[in-house]
């Protein structure tokens, strides 16, 4: 078929495919050709095939379609001659938008911000001498200055986080096991038929998937940021999923994922909104059962709740979303920074109420609290627990 | 050949499938431009029967192949027939000329073929239409190895050579997303989200799959699921549950719902049990929700 894309509109669709690129979608020269290819195919004087033509190469995932339709509504829309002002964030070249667009744009992306000034340059880059270290290993979080914080986070990036394995059903040689006829026929086709050696395979074993659930709410706010530290820390490792909550849950697994630990703590504080507001750990259970179960529990994931079991809510239901949560995960951990704190009893009406739906309660208020977590998650058994 | 996009939302729908307007866009453009479409959506919207109405529409041989955790070349592409080649180079003795031996073994006629390589190696004058079913039951390794596969339809096996797919097969992969597939397979293909349908589109859905469920029936049948789905439930019920749930209540010989007989067959729609217990509180509200839709 003849090449039908208008010579004047391969530029405008290069910008549009900048534009979903700054706005984190993958729109690279390969979709671009894509684009092109499609739109030789349909009539582009009908906005909705348009639209989808582009929709169905750009976007991959659930997602970026709202994403998309807001750029495609801002970049498509034909220009208001009345409007000059508006600006697409992080663009040089300003486009035709009316300033509520604008704003709206401006909310999806996040606004452009300078980085934040580093205060602590001239801090040396590690403490010195090994008891300073020790000190600080077994120092609570909560009393903790932002120097000493900084070094914790060099502290616990340097861990080995390890998790238990599970068998998969993928099968790999070895040297014992069940008989790989593949390899072994390969083998007796050499010596004219005859069977010399038999070949094994077994059963490979990888990381189970690690879910983390993070209190953010008014009374964990000492320790938060320590808690989404360390979840940086594990979280740079592709099967950890990263969730915080306090009355709303939140997903953060992208964020995390940033190298840089301030840009990524940055970016959550900005896409959480209600970070230190109440809790409601049962009503964050019942949407993490009900909208990300069944996306992130699969092959037998480990899930680590991090709260003190401050709850506002419903303890009913935070009892019967706990048990089902235990049921569709591999085990269930809790985890209470308090626990490490002299004379600390789990009697709040949260915690004592969660205590017989969870696998372990264990503490988080240290660095040594945290490297324990850590043994114990290489230890675990690769069989379900007796409950 | 199809050659516009109304033409393949009316074919769809004489094959008794209603498909909104976007979804008949990306399959005329996944034909057009010859790149696998990707299919997310919740379970029983109509994801796989996408892919099977495709294949009667293109009066095409639908291949599919269903992923499960730990598949592997050898279920999803080829396996050379072991016993068969032991027992070739047993007869030709131990005289044989070794090489010449293992070239003889290692031919077309010692394969086994797998749904991949026989969509890629197909002599159909229609191409085949090959459906990935769920592909996210399957791990990381197998999706690594459909990269060659889906971006130039091409199977490498080490002894015979590469083997291309002359009339490349029309690709539909699935996923019910329980986890996110790897980004660099999705820039392989075109992708398409399907929704829930909204009420009017579930009514025509109901009326093309279950003719014997009467107008009445179909319309209150769907006003009861639309009703469920606005609930707070963990599962919420696809639309593969709705036509279930109107063949249970045709079968029944229904003309319309009623408080029993929606408490009777609920199951048909809800497969949780702390999901049919909340259901049922809510039963008369729903029956009259379903009575004015």
């Amino acid at each position: 078929m003849e090449p039908r894309t208008a010579p004047t509109l391969l530029p405008r669709l290069a910008g549009f495919a900048r534009l979903l690129h700054d706005a984190g979608l993958d729109a690279g020269p390969g979709r671009l050709k894509d684009a092109t290819q499609a739109l030789n195919h349909v009539d582009i004087a009908q906005e909705d095939d348009f639209r989808e033509t582009l929709r169905c190469v750009f976007v991959s995932r659930r997602e970026e379609l709202s994403l998309f339709d807001a750029a495609f509504d801002i970049y498509w829309a034909p220009p208001d001659p009345r409007v000059m002002a508006g600006q697409v964030p992080m663009r040089g070249r300003s486009l035709p938008l009316d300033p509520e667009r604008a704003k709206a744009w401006l909310k999806v992306l996040g606004s452009p911000q300078s980085p934040l000034p580093r205060e602590n340059e001239e801090t040396p880059a590690s403490s010195s001498g090994y008891s300073a270290q020790e000190l600080l290993r077994v120092k609570n979080f909560d009393q903790m200055s932002w120097e000493e914080s900084e070094q914790v986070r060099r502290l616990l990036a340097q861990s080995p986080w390890r998790l238990a394995e599970r068998r998969t059903r993928r099968l790999a040689a070895a040297r014992s096991g069940r008989v790989d006829l593949r390899r072994t026929a390969r083998q007796a086709v050499r010596s004219s038929g005859e069977l010399v050696w038999l070949l094994h395979r077994q059963p490979r074993v990888r990381r189970r998937p690690l879910v983390l659930l993070c209190d953010v709410s008014g009374s964990m706010e000492r320790y938060s940021r320590q808690l989404l530290i360390f979840a940086h820390a594990v979280a740079r490792r592709e099967d950890v999923e990263t969730f915080v909550f306090s009355t709303r849950l939140t997903r953060i697994t992208r964020l995390l994922r940033r190298r840089e630990l301030d840009r990524a703590l940055d970016a959550v504080s900005k896409q959480v909104h209600d970070f230190s507001g109440g809790t409601r750990i049962g009503e964050a259970l019942h949407e993490f059962n009900r909208k990300w179960a069944r996306r992130v529990l699969g092959h037998g994931a480990v899930v680590i709740v991090v709260s003190d079991g401050w709850d506002r809510g419903d303890v009913g239901l935070l009892e019967s979303e706990l048990e089902r949560l235990r049921r569709s995960a591999h085990r269930l951990i809790w985890l209470n920074p308090l626990l490490g704190s002299e004379g600390y009893e789990p009697v709040t009406r949260g915690m004592s109420a969660a205590l017989p739906h969870v696998d372990d309660f264990l503490a988080a208020h240290n660095v040594v609290a945290l490297d324990e977590l850590g043994r114990h998650l290489a230890a675990l058994d690769s069989r379900r627990s007796r409950r | 050949m199809i050659e516009t996009i109304d033409e393949v939302q009316s074919k769809l729908a004489d094959n008794r499938y209603i498909g909104d307007r976007a979804l008949a866009t990306s399959i005329f453009l996944a034909l057009k431009i010859q790149k696998p479409l990707f299919i997310e959506g919740e379970a029983g919207v109509g994801k796989t029967e996408a892919a099977k109405v495709m294949a009667d529409v293109l009066g095409a041989r639908l291949i599919r192949l269903q992923c499960y955790e730990g598949i592997d070349l050898a279920h999803a592409a080829y396996e050379w027939n072991y016993p068969r080649q032991l027992l070739h180079i047993r007869l030709l003795g131990e005289s044989a000329d070794r090489r010449a031996a293992e070239r003889e073994i290692f031919s077309a006629e010692f394969l086994l073929r797998r749904p991949l390589l026989d969509a890629i190696d197909n002599r159909d004058l229609v191409p085949p239409v090959l459906l990935i079913d769920e592909i996210d039951r399957s791990d990381e390794e197998f999706e690594a190895f459909l990269l060659e596969l889906l971006s130039d339809f091409q199977i490498s096996i080490p002894e015979l050579g590469t083997i291309r797919a002359e009339r490349p097969p029309f690709v539909v992969i699935t996923s019910n997303r329980t986890r996110e597939v790897h980004d660099a397979l999705k820039r392989r293909c075109l992708y398409h989200w399907i929704d829930y349908p909204d009420l009017e589109k579930e009514i025509a859905i109901v009326e093309a799959r279950v003719p014997e469920a009467t107008d009445g029936l179909a319309r209150q049948v769907a006003g009861l699921v639309h009703g469920l789905r606005d609930m707070d439930l963990y599962k919420l019920p696809g639309v593969a549950e709705t036509l279930d749930w109107a063949r249970s209540l045709a079968a029944l010989g229904a003309k319309g719902v009623d408080e029993a007989l929606v408490e009777a067959t609920l199951g048909a729609a809800l497969k949780y049990q702390e999901d049919l217990e909340r259901a049922r509180t809510q039963i008369p509200e729903l029956v009259v929700r379903a009575r004015g839709a």
